[in-house]
């Protein structure tokens, strides 16, 4: 024992190497993560090149690789359409979440802990209720429309809900937390001193936000909009409460693939195609973001 | 928890003590002795290793080679609690989530120490804050977390107590009274304090014995006075209080003094207060040591003509005088005001004189700036 | 006039505050209100108001058993999530080791997959293992995508400790473990809080993953969900609306008593 606690002390200012304490403490997380994330996944890489064999519901293994092309053909709309909208809201979600994450971490004082739960706490009231809730509010005879009907903003013909705007607010609305609570972690990091010092060293108020809190919030900006534009491009929920059939995003077809006509070897070539391109933005992103954080 | 090293008693021995970071020495083969006892200071520019030193033996940090060792035990590989050595650490390091009690009976209870409210009593009453001991410690001045700081350390009595620039946090006024609180405190309690500090004021008032550092070794170790009277290297000059150095050779011999040659005017030195290696000196004489007068007047003692003042700032006790010499350096002087005679104006000729024992001479292969442009109190 | 624009550029940032909290709420609000609706059916039109759904919220088949199913499911995935991701936080807030940047990519990727994938995925293995679906495959997936959240946020807490608080523990004799047990872990106990509140949340709110592994287990989205065509009854608001100011109350009442704590002893 005393030789493996001995290496398990942050008393020296160095990470302690050398050690199998780390090795232990990985161990059941990551074996979890190992068994029900990698190796699904890897099952589901499998069937996407599948295809039907002699009974109902039955699938082989033919490595047939233009399962991937009919995929991709059969559905570039959709695809497409997912990356739009879940960029849009994306962006809507941080022109709303910053200030709001800002206000928590610079303006609220003792209250900042009850507000950081207020952006969470929406989650205990389902998710599901509340997208249903934003259709009421912006159907025909919800409170919103009755209200711009009255302000001649609209007309009766007019339809705020199952629209492509209305599945982006929807989408935008659903992962504002997941937006919000990064960005308020790296802007809580900020010491409000640098924040002084670049007003002592003649920055105005917009300059000290462009030049010095933008900058040191990017980790926050990054991990905010990944969290959002990630989940927002695979859902499928938004455009099924909120939508129409023209507004159906890729999550509807997969899901659809899954769970009704049961093309199981199709969906998984889909959801394949997706986490690839999604890895792919991802990577391009956090390049692109990595090297204007070090200008 | 006890063993046999956390009772150790003794002086403190550091033998060729080295710690790298890659390439670079932080501290560099440092070998020194720190009687039991004392109050002992570690006084250097920021960067120059101290702390380091102070991490290696509180057991923070471990040494690339070397040894420690208190009296007769080596606990150059011992864990932190294994010795019987507490820090005050550089912005205190309280617990946050436990009271000022809980704190200060942390260690005592980790040592299985039986009377803890007694203990802590005692040393919250030494240190005057026995009613703060509800409190959590963000509800503390500085001034009172410094003190809460030092009581936490001094009630577990060990063999040595390290403070990394405890002061350093504090305002001016109250690091004064600080300063005198913890001279106190040491007397007090009678332990060994290594007092880490840049701050050559507060190293000269509190230690018995100072050692001044520079890149990661001892420049020079002594008394307060020693330190400032007989400095061995121009750091030592200039890093504690300010010095004129000036260029010049041994020409000569006249009993105990060395004559020396500056830019062709004379001057004497001490042999015992010379420490070059040959002919080639910097001629050293505090600000303070030096007179001056109009240049028709006299006085006893080495002297320099043809000075000319090009600048006078008056502060109140003193008068400080920049003395412009023939060989173009600028000579500070500090006249006390306590003749009534008003100060001397710019563009004065001027005479300085002084007394040659007052003077030292370090060895002129040296930069004579080394040490200066750090301003201890504006870090 | 100048004095009013100063006030407001002053505020603005409180301003775009409370709009973007209004935002936030609006849905909820609206769940709240309608929660009160004496509904026929359906809960799409304002009917009147009336106490009815919030004295009898079970009043209406399955959705009871739906919450239960959710809390049940919550508590058992975020206690087994907040212990396996807080170890991998100090392994990799405390240790150096070969295979960081593989762990590093293992945590982010769940976070990185949309749930779509993750849940489908996870339902083509468990159909090839022969699994039952229902309770533990909700379980285990919740799990699964909960690990990851809650290893940032301890990580996060323990990046943010001060190393010199431990070794200040170290200092007053308290060995590694009893530095763990009353510096580091009080010291890192309110993260480790946090992530369990994001676990529960994310596993209570889940509906994407959980549709795909759930067989004929309801929980409450799901039931939301199913239930939204043919008409919601308005117990559902009242359930939706309770948890919320729940969740609220709890959330308060606990750091009310923490600050108690603080203060007084
Ligand atoms: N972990 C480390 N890695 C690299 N260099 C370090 C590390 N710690 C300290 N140093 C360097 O060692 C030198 C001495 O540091 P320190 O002992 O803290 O100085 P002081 O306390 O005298 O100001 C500094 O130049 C510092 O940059
Ligand atoms: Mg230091």
């Amino acid at each position: 024992m005393a030789a493996v606690v001995r290496t398990s002390g942050a008393a020296t200012s160095e990470l302690k190497k050398k050690s199998l304490v780390p090795y232990f403490l990985l161990a059941p997380g990551l074996i979890w993560l190992a068994l029900f994330f990698v190796a699904p996944i890897i099952t589901l890489v499998s069937t996407a090149t599948k295809t039907p064999g002699v009974g109902i519901g039955e699938f082989v293994q033919t490595y047939r690789w233009a399962n991937y092309l009919d995929a991709i053909t059969g559905s570039a709309a959709q695809f497409s359409r997912s990356f739009l909208y879940a960029t849009i809201a994306t962006l809507l979600a941080l022109a709303i979440a910053y200030p709001l994450a800002y206000g928590i971490a610079f303006k609220s004082g003792k209250y900042k802990n009850i507000l950081l739960v207020l952006v969470v706490a929406p989650f205990f009231c389902s998710f599901i209720l509340r997208t249903i809730a934003w259709k009421q509010i912006l159907g025909q005879n919800g409170p919103l429309f009755r209200l711009l009907l009255d302000l001649h903003i609209v007309s009766d013909t007019t339809h705020l809900t199952a629209s492509a705007p209305a599945v982006i607010i929807g989408l935008a609305y659903n992962f504002l937390p997941f937006m919000t609570l990064p960005l308020y972690g790296s802007l809580e990091r900020i010491d409000p001193r640098v924040l002084e010092a670049s007003g002592d060293l003649y920055a105005n108020a917009f300059t000290t936000f462009r030049k010095v809190t933008v900058p040191l919030s990017m980790p926050g900006v990054v991990a905010g909009t990944l969290l959002t534009f990630i989940p927002a491009t695979g859902d499928y929920v938004n455009a099924e409460i909120l939508g129409n059939p023209s507004t159906k995003m890729i999550g509807n077809v997969i899901n659809a693939q899954f769970l009704n006509t049961q093309d199981y070897p199709l969906a998984a070539s889909l959801s394949f195609i997706l986490m690839i391109i999604i890895s792919v933005l991802v990577m391009i992103y956090i390049r692109k973001a990595g090297t204007e954080e070090l200008v | 928890m006890a063993d046999a090293s956390t009772s150790a008693k003794g002086d403190l021995k550091l033998t060729n003590l080295t710690k790298s970071y890659g390439e670079f020495k932080a501290v560099d083969d440092l070998s020194l002795v720190i009687p039991e006892g004392s109050f002992f200071a570690l006084l250097g520019p920021s960067g120059c290793g101290k702390t380091t030193t102070l991490r290696m033996i509180a057991g923070l940090e471990e040494p690339t080679s070397g040894k420690i060792s208190i009296g007769a035990t080596d606990i150059t590989d011992k864990r932190p609690y294994q010795r019987p050595v507490n820090t005050v650490f550089q912005n205190y390091a309280l617990f946050p989530h436990l009271t000022i009690f809980e704190n200060i009976a942390f260690g005592l209870r980790r040592r299985g120490i039986k009377d803890v409210k007694e203990q802590v009593d005692k040393v919250l009453n030494l240190v005057e804050l026995p009613h703060l001991a509800d409190r959590k410690p963000t509800q503390l001045s500085g001034g009172q977390q410094q003190r809460i700081a030092v009581a936490r350390a001094i009630v577990n009595r060990p063999a040595l107590l390290l403070l990394d620039e405890p002061l350093g946090a504090l305002d001016l006024k109250l690091r004064r009274q600080m300063q005198i609180e913890l001279k106190w405190i040491q007397t007090e309690v009678g332990l060994t304090f290594v007092h880490v500090t840049h701050d050559q004021e507060e190293a000269m008032t509190m230690a018995d014995t100072i050692a001044v550092m520079n890149e990661g070794r001892i420049e020079q170790m002594g008394s307060p006075a020693e330190l400032y009277d007989n400095p061995k290297t121009a750091f030592v000059a200039n890093f504690l209080g300010q010095s004129n150095l000036i260029e010049g050779s041994i020409v000569d011999s006249d009993g105990d003094y060395h004559v020396v040659d500056l830019h062709g005017q004379k001057a004497k030195v001490l042999k015992s207060r010379t420490h070059s290696k040959n002919n080639s000196v910097l001629y050293a004489i505090r600000p303070e040591k030096l007179r001056i007068d109009l240049d028709n007047q006299s006085r006893p003692g080495n002297r320099f003509t043809g000075g000319r003042i090009v600048d006078v700032s008056y502060i109140g006790v003193s008068t400080q005088y920049q003395v412009e010499m023939p060989w173009k350096q600028e000579i500070m002087v500090f006249e006390q005001n306590d003749d009534g005679v008003p100060p001397l104006d710019k563009g004065d000729e001027v005479t300085l004189s002084w007394e040659p024992s007052f003077s030292f001479a370090l060895d002129g292969a040296q930069d004579a700036t080394a040490g200066s442009e750090v301003n201890p109190e504006e870090e | 006039m100048k004095t009013l624009t100063r006030w407001f550029s002053r505020n603005l940032i409180r301003i775009y505050m409370v709009l973007g909290f209004t935002y936030l709420f609006i849905p909820v609000a609206y769940t709240f209100v309608f929660s009160f609706n004496d509904y026929i059916k359906s809960n799409l039109v304002w009917r009147g108001f009336t106490f009815n759904n919030w004295k009898n919220p079970c009043g209406v088949l399955d959705v009871c058993p739906a919450l239960g199913n959710s809390m049940k499911i919550g508590l058992l995935a975020t206690f087994i999530a907040t212990i396996l991701g807080t170890l991998i936080a100090f392994a990799l807030g405390r240790y150096a080791f070969k295979g960081r940047a593989v762990t590093n990519t293992l945590i982010f990727l769940p976070m990185a997959s949309p749930e779509l994938v993750l849940g489908a995925s996870l339902l083509t293995i468990f159909l090839n293992l022969g699994m039952n679906l229902g309770f533990w495959t909700i379980v285990i997936a919740h799990v699964m995508f909960c690990i990851s959240f809650v290893v940032v946020t301890v990580k996060a807490r323990i990046a943010s400790l001060d190393p010199r608080l431990e070794q200040a523990a170290m200092d007053l004799y308290a060995d590694e473990r009893e530095t763990f047990r009353r510096v580091t872990f009080p010291l890192v106990a309110p993260g480790i809080a946090g992530a369990a509140l994001l676990a529960f949340s994310l596993s209570f709110d889940d509906f994407i993953i959980t549709n795909f592994n759930s067989g004929t287990t309801i929980t409450f989205p799901l039931y939301v969900y199913t239930h939204a065509e043919r008409g919601l009854p308005a117990q559902a608001n009242v359930i939706g609306s309770a948890m919320f100011f729940l969740a609220l109350l709890i959330v308060v009442a606990g750091q009310i008593v923490g600050k108690k704590v603080k203060v007084g002893k």
